[in-house]
């Protein structure tokens, strides 16, 4: 076993484990730098209620593709599904923001109706047996079986992409989630600037549904974030930290995956980056609690002896 | 309807009412102190809580599965405590690392053990599966009243009607404080209501509330439950008596109507299978939402109503 796992790591388990890390990486990565800047924007959860509001799109254009003869779980194909359904729950997501109704109960709203009416649909899928049902069940919480070379490269393409308008956004992003009235004042017109950022998220979102999954895609925007934080507080080098963090951890959590195949993906690669974390939360230098708890004991020993 | 009635669909109709009833009740209190995720968060830690209990133990037993989900919920509640001080991240960024990351665990957890020889598995944690809760015992209506056959009845009916009366007694008892609480802490705190310790009431309810319906019919119809029938009447009323009587009356009306339609609408379109009732109930309960935010009579923020 740990033989196994060796070799995935080093890229030796064969052409579809190395092709496999290498999309995952790509995937951590693109992610990762995201991630930086929707948490920054305080757009955490909206992206995890766009991740579960694919489940429909994903539903239907497996059901229209298997209806019309083709194969059901054609990635481009499925991936255009997820991408309208998410459109129209973030459009839902929109208009139930302009009730009455707290923003994070609009979020939950969108979340659980639009899942709810995705599982529907798959559990017609399941009962009408088309295909097989497993091969779309990889949606939920991701697999890196039966990736294909196809799959890899829209991966790498979609990372490019999402990676270089980032690049080219950053500008406006980071004025738009520091302080959007200021943007205003420079100029920068914040509500395009913010529907860019959904965007950049939802490619991500799009890209994560083999290898994450969409239930867990959400925490792959998020964590590298987090603990990218703990080491930095400059916007750049905070995104290309996370976007190394998400890029080491799917590659280990793919890799992993492919060497244990009880190992479901989505959850290891999860995990992992949540050591990540972890562990730059306790020896990151001056925010981390080890860095921390010797400053606090500094002070105390410096008031004790009365030199401040 | 025919015979079958009563065994295949009386028993998921029921419980799905009962876990709906007990999930939008404390899901009132959520919404108007915007913690409306708080429920989000907690049917996603629930099932590492679950699985690590039942490895422990080795007992599925409903009292080993609650603590274990209570133990889980409250590991977490700490997790983002403690990621909020120390990245000094947003509320919902902490809970979304947190929750994933229980979750993550949770299925690595069921996957690796096999601990699926219980009722729990992913599946169930992913769909719910309200259709497998029947009642073999029952053969028509008159077994209603057979205590044989009552005897068979799944047990988490029983168990989520104590949990139901219990969640919606101690929020009958607790109105007054509650709702003071709830519109002005601080005006709270100068009667003399313990306000920290009735917010921490109010998690603990919702929290057995979510773990009691997690565990029979899957996160998917807790989120839900939790959140869109009190956002439907929240709509429509500015009382909050009858906003919490709406809604309860709207959760119980999805629940029952999304237990038959996914039983039954296939079949009368001809496909000769049902669907999962908790998501068609969730779905349902959207669709409601939908039509409250285009019609309600109180649908705007105050700042735009006329």
């Amino acid at each position: 076993m740990l033989d196994a796992v060796l070799n995935a790591l080093i890229l030796n388990a064969g052409y579809n484990a190395a092709l496999v890390g290498l999309g995952a990486a790509l995937l951590g990565l693109a992610a990762g730098c995201t991630g930086a800047f929707v948490t920054l924007r305080r757009r955490a959860l909206t992206s995890d209620a766009m991740a579960h509001a694919t489940l429909p799109g994903i539903a239907v254009a497996f059901l229209l593709m298997a209806a019309a003869g083709g194969d059901g779980r054609n990635l481009a194909g499925l991936m255009i599904g997820a991408g309208l359904s998410a459109v129209l729950g973030l459009a839902w997501l929109d208009s139930l923001s302009r009730t009455r109704l707290p923003e994070d109960a609009a979020i939950g709203a969108t979340l659980a109706s639009f899942y709810g009416a995705g599982i529907v649909l798959m559990t017609v899928i399941q009962n009408l047996a088309l295909g097989r049902p497993a091969g779309l069940d990889s949606v939920l919480l991701g697999s890196t079986a039966g990736m294909l070379r196809g799959d890899a490269i829209t991966l790498a393409i979609g990372a490019a992409l999402t990676l270089g308008l980032l690049l080219l956004l950053r500008r406006p992003l980071i004025m738009t989630a520091f302080d959007p009235g200021h943007a205003r004042l420079m100029g920068v017109n914040t509500d395009l600037t913010d529907r860019a950022l959904l965007l950049l998220t939802l490619a991500c979102v799009l890209l994560g549904l083999h290898v994450v999954g969409l239930i867990l895609i959400v925490a792959l925007l998020i964590i590298p974030a987090l603990a990218a934080r703990l080491w930095s507080d400059r916007m750049e080098t905070v995104a290309l930290l996370a976007g190394a963090i998400g890029a080491v951890a799917g590659y280990l959590g793919a890799a992993l995956s492919v060497a244990l195949p009880d190992l479901p993906t989505g959850p290891a690669i999860v995990l992992i980056t949540f050591t990540a974390f972890a562990l730059s939360a306790l020896i990151a230098p001056r925010k981390g609690i080890l860095a921390q708890t010797v400053a606090r004991a500094r002070l105390r020993r410096a008031a004790i002896s009365g030199r401040r | 309807m025919g015979s079958e009635f009563v065994p295949l669909t009386l028993p998921p109709l029921v419980i799905a009412t009962l876990a709906a009833l007990a999930c939008a009740a404390p899901g009132n209190f959520l919404l108007l102190r915007r913690q409306a995720l708080l429920g989000d968060a907690i049917s996603h830690v629930v099932l590492p809580g679950l699985v690590a209990a039942f490895l422990l133990t080795g007992s599925a037993a409903p009292p080993v599965m609650l603590a274990g989900a209570l133990a889980a919920a409250a590991l977490s509640a700490l997790m983002i405590e403690a990621i909020r001080r120390t990245t000094s991240a947003d509320p919902g960024a902490a809970m979304g690392a947190t929750f994933t990351t229980m979750f993550a665990a949770g299925v690595l957890l069921l996957e690796l053990s096999g601990a699926s020889a219980t009722h729990l598995d992913v599946e169930h944690a992913l769909y719910g599966s309200l259709e497998a809760l029947i009642w073999i015992d029952a053969t028509d209506w008159s077994s209603l009243l057979d205590p044989a056959a009552l005897a068979g009845l799944p047990p988490e009916l029983p168990q989520l009607a104590l949990i139901c009366a219990a969640v919606l007694g101690l929020i009958a008892a607790l109105w007054r404080p509650l709702v003071i609480a709830t519109f002005d802490e601080g005006f709270a705190a100068t009667q003399g209501i313990p306000v920290r310790l009735l917010s921490a009431a109010l998690t603990g309810l919702t929290a057995l509330a979510a773990v009691a319906a997690f565990s029979a019919v899957g996160s998917i119809l807790t989120i839900a439950m939790l959140v869109c029938p009190p956002a439907t009447a929240r709509l429509m009323t500015d009382s909050l008596p009858r906003q919490m009587g709406l809604s309860l009356l709207i959760a119980a009306t999805a629940a029952v109507l999304g237990t038959l339609a996914a039983g039954y609408l296939p079949l009368l379109m001809g496909l000769p299978f049902a669907v999962s009732a908790a998501g068609s109930i969730a779905a349902l309960s959207g669709l409601f939402l939908a039509l409250a935010a285009a019609f309600g009579p109180r649908r705007l923020p105050l700042s735009r109503a006329a």
